[in-house]
Formats: C-alpha cells, structure tokens, sequence
C-alpha cells in the first residue's frame, strides 16, 4: 500500500514548500534523463542522474562477485567441518550480520581513513612516504559493501551445501575426477540454488545502500540511496525522489524476476 | 591417482580427504578476519586514553564516562529503546497472530499473497520502504494533524513485523499438531487449547522472534532517518550525526556498547535456536 502512494507520487509536481501538489506529471522521470536549460526550457539529454544509476548497479554487481568469491569458499569451509565446529563458525559469520551496520561501517571508515590503520602501518614499514587516499572512492564503497553483506551470501550457500550428497564427490573421484572438475561439475551445480539465493540477497541491499556509501563515498560515490534521500532530504522534490525509488523498485523487481526464472529453469525436467 | 576403494589409496602414501579443497580454508579464515578486524580496532581504540582513534597511548575508560554524562547520548539511548521496546511488544503479537493464521487454517485463497505482504520488506530496498512510510505518514499527518513519536512507533512495528514472524512460523510449522489435536479430544475449548498447548510449545520461537524485532529495530538508521521527527533522535541516529561532524572515541565507546548489546542478544537467540533441536 504505502509503494503505491510512492508510485502515485512520482508522477506528482513538487509542492512550493516540500511536499507535493496534486498535478499530474512526468516532470520527474523527464528529469531523470534530461536537464531543463533555465533560460528557454529546452530539454538536453543529461547523463549526470544515469551515472548514477550505472555506478549503483555496477558497484551492486561488482559487491556480489567478490561476496560470491569470497563467500562460496568460506560456506564450503564451514559446511566440511565437524558439527561442533561448524556451529562456532557458523555463529561467527551470524553475529556481523546482526550487528548494527552503521557501527560496523563506522569501523571501516576508522581503518580506510588517511590516517587509519592500513595507511599509518604502510608508511611505518616505510612502503609509501605519504597517505593513499583510499576513503571516498569506488573502492572504498565497495570494500564496505562486501565488509556489509558477506554473511547474506554465506548463509544460503551453506545452507544448500550442508545437504551435499558427499558420496557424489567420492563417485567423481572414483572416475578420476580432479578436485577442480570435482568442484565446477558436482558442488557448484549442487549449490546452485544457494548461490543465486545469496547473491540476490546481497545484490537488493547493495543497490538500495545507504549508510555505506553515504560514510565510505563521500560526496564522490553517490549512490541510488543517497540520491532519494537527498531528493527526500535539502532538495524537497519528493515526486522526483519518488520517482527514482520507483526506477530503483523497477531494477530490484527485475533481478528478482531474472532469480525466479533461474529456479523456474531448475525444476524443469532434464535439468535435475 | 586414485584408486576405487580409499584402502588402496592409502597404501600409495596418503588417502583422499573428500572434502579438502585448495585454499578454501585461508579463504574461510581471511572472512573471519575482513569481518572483525574493523570492529576490534574500534573496540580497541575505545578503550585508548588519547583524542586519537588510530595511535595508542594508555588503557582507560574516560570515553565511556564522557559517553555516560552526555546528555545527548542518554536522550537518544532513550529514545532507541523506547521504541524498541514498543516497537517489539507490538511486531510480536502480530506476527504471533500472523503465523498462527498462515500455519494453523486451512489454506485460503490469498494465503500465499499475505505471506509475500509479510515478508515484502524484506526483498525491498530499505530506502525503498523508508520513503514510502515517510509518504504514507506525511499523508495521514496532513488528515488528523496528530504528530509524535508514534509515528517513528509505528514505522519500527512495521519492518519488524517480517522478522519477528519468520522464527514463530518455522516454530509452528516444526511443531506436532498432534498434540494440539489430542487436547482437543480431551474436551479442552479452543483458547484452552492454545493457552496450555500451542503457546507454551511456541514460546522459543516468539522468544527468539521478539528478539530479532527488537535488535532491527534499535539497529535501524534508514527508516528512523526518514521517519523522525525533532527530539527523536534514535542512538544510531545520534552517532550517525556524530561521524559525519568527525570521529571521536567517545563514538567508538557507545559504539562498542551499542555491539556488546546486539552480540549479547544475538548468542541468546542462537543458544534459543540450538535447545531447539
């Protein structure tokens, strides 16, 4: 109920003191892509908004390989060990995920700075003279991304690999499987369900961040979230904030449908 | 290399570990180690006697004491927990209602449709779900002119409905219906029924759903952002704040006590969870 009204409300014109008046409109979604010269309103195409976009869902997808390529390991891991242990290790990976991330960001941002941890150790072993800026970049973001969501792609991979048939393992070894092919042709194809599961996971947040970028990107690394919260925040153009939220529903509905199809594809027959 | 039987294999100097694969340990470790290390150093340094939050000086608590006399903190500690409270009490009875109807009825048509209304905050973005409360709350401001806390109440109730709801279903769902019929033979009324069978039986189910609700709620910055109003500053709200202006150790000591909360309450859900089984 509540995304309908942003719905209706992205096609409102902004009211003169912040919320909105009831006019239908476009304005917004014209706004997204063009810009309106002050002088004789003509329209230009504008990419500045777009940019955004791409760098919310390159960071968005970049964020998700590196969880899958450090997480698909680390569920492997976990799901391997003796029961008691994988217990331990299984509260470990839970309790970042419950923890409150502004504070665990706020931890970022301590060793990213110039004068963090990683810089001040650099230059005490003498590797660089002065501070690499790493704070306020792409990177940065990203880095919090992945440091944010890895436990939502551990998670459902161990969960679909704690149910591994190990004794499929030992047939394809018996076949002279190498551990490789072991690896790309039975466990993957096994944990296939809890892979997408996890990157979905950590894709959606990662499109819609807030918090990280707004503390590890600073004013450079501007993302969808911050976008809408600025609309909604100094600049007052709620139906243009609407409307983004809107696009942002739009991408987030899209990879879901892209998840559920994937699943659909799974169950058909031949493919079991 | 290896042979059909793991005997055969041994003999030839070591046998196949099934499960081993390369490098997936370290991989496994360096996790651990990317997801603490921040937090250690900002536990670390909270504790540091000096201005500095990266050079070490001397052991000492004065931020905690500084934290502890500032006003500002307090209020917005208050304030948190205030609502997270309420905002749990309510999500949980809630939820309770909504498992109880989602698992304990025959299937309705629309079943499957309230349970994906349930658990939509989930699979939205949270600026996405913050800008619509803020829309809806401004609509309902605008038509009764009552404004407040409850608002901010109302808000935290909503998104921790899903997550309250989903340990009480999988409570429900786990549990024998047998017995509940068995009380049934016996003559006991339907609220009977619940009161002395079902509900102490899912008790460490809405133990652990209460929880979560009340940890997202106090963790939450996004909706708070959008939702508060002046004076409701929240504590993430308040440190929020705080690390845009600059970084203090007194942020690293509310921090740190901020996570002792969250940790000390997530190890009783999973000891919750574990007595289960």
């Amino acid at each position: 109920m509540p995304l309908s009204i942003v719905l209706v409300y992205s096609f409102l014109e902004p009211g003169d003191f912040g919320g909105v008046s009831w006019v239908m409109s476009f304005d917004a979604y014209v706004q997204l892509l063009f810009e309106e010269d002050i002088f004789d309103e003509t329209l230009s195409f504008s990419t500045d908004y777009l940019e955004i976009f791409l760098r919310s869902i390159s960071l968005g997808l970049f964020t998700t390989i590196a969880c899958l390529l450090l997480g698909f390991p680390t569920a492997y891991f976990i799901a391997t060990q003796p029961p008691a242990r994988r217990n331990a290790w299984l509260f470990m990976i839970t309790i970042p995920f419950w923890t409150n991330l502004l504070i665990r960001t706020y931890a970022m941002l301590l060793i990213l700075r110039d004068q963090g941890v990683i810089n001040l150790s650099l230059i005490e072993i003498g590797l660089i003279d002065r501070a690499i800026p790493i704070l306020y970049t792409d990177f940065a973001v990203c880095l919090g991304l992945v440091y944010a969501y890895l436990p939502f792609m551990v998670l459902p991979i161990f969960a679909s690999l704690e149910k591994l048939d190990f004794r499929l393992v030992e047939a394809s070894y018996d076949l002279y499987a190498t551990r490789f092919k072991v690896l790309k042709r039975i466990i993957i194809p096994l944990a296939k369900p809890g892979i997408a599961a996890g990157c979905i996971l950590v894709l959606i947040p990662s499109l819609g961040a807030y918090i990280t970028p707004a503390l590890l990107g600073g004013g450079k690394s501007l993302m969808i979230g911050n976008l809408i919260e600025l609309q909604f925040g100094q600049a007052r153009n709620w139906p243009f904030g609407s409307a983004i939220a809107m696009v942002l529903m739009v991408i987030v509905m899209l990879s879901l449908m892209a998840y559920l199809n994937f699943g659909a594809k799974k169950r058909a027959p031949g493919h079991g | 290399m290896v042979d059909s039987t793991a005997a055969p294999a041994k003999k030839m100097g070591k046998a196949i570990d099934l499960k081993y694969q390369p490098g997936f340990s370290q991989i496994a470790w360096l996790c651990i180690a990317v997801l603490y290390a921040p937090i250690a150093v900002l536990v670390l340094f909270s504790f540091n006697q000096n201005r500095s939050v990266t050079v070490w000086t001397e052991f000492s608590f004065d931020w905690y004491v500084k934290a502890m006399n500032n006003e500002g903190i307090r209020h917005a500690a208050w304030v948190s927990l205030e609502v997270a409270f309420i905002a749990m009490v309510i999500a949980t009875i809630m939820a309770t209602m909504a498992a109880l109807v989602t698992t304990r009825t025959a299937p309705y048509r629309g079943m499957n449709m309230a349970v994906g209304v349930i658990n939509q905050p989930l699979m939205v973005p949270e600026v996405v779900t913050a800008v619509a409360t803020l829309i809806f709350f401004a609509i309902i401001k605008q038509l009764t002119g009552v404004s407040g806390i409850g608002y901010l109440i109302a808000a935290h109730t909503a998104f921790c409905i899903p997550f309250a709801y989903m340990p009480i279903r999988a409570r429900l769902e786990d549990m024998d219906l047998s017995l509940e019929q068995a009380a049934a033979d016996l003559y006991a009324p339907p609220f009977k029924v619940f009161r002395r069978v079902t509900l102490p039986l899912m008790l460490p189910g809405i133990m652990a759903g209460a929880m979560l609700a009340f940890i997202v709620s106090l963790d939450d910055v996004i909706i708070t952002l959008f939702v508060a109003g002046p004076g409701e500053t929240t504590l993430p709200l308040y440190i929020l704040g705080q690390i845009r202006r600059g970084v203090t150790p007194e942020v690293n000591a509310v921090s740190t006590v901020f996570l002792g909360l969250s940790v000390i309450l997530v190890t009783f859900i999973f000891l919750f969870g574990k007595g289960k089984k």
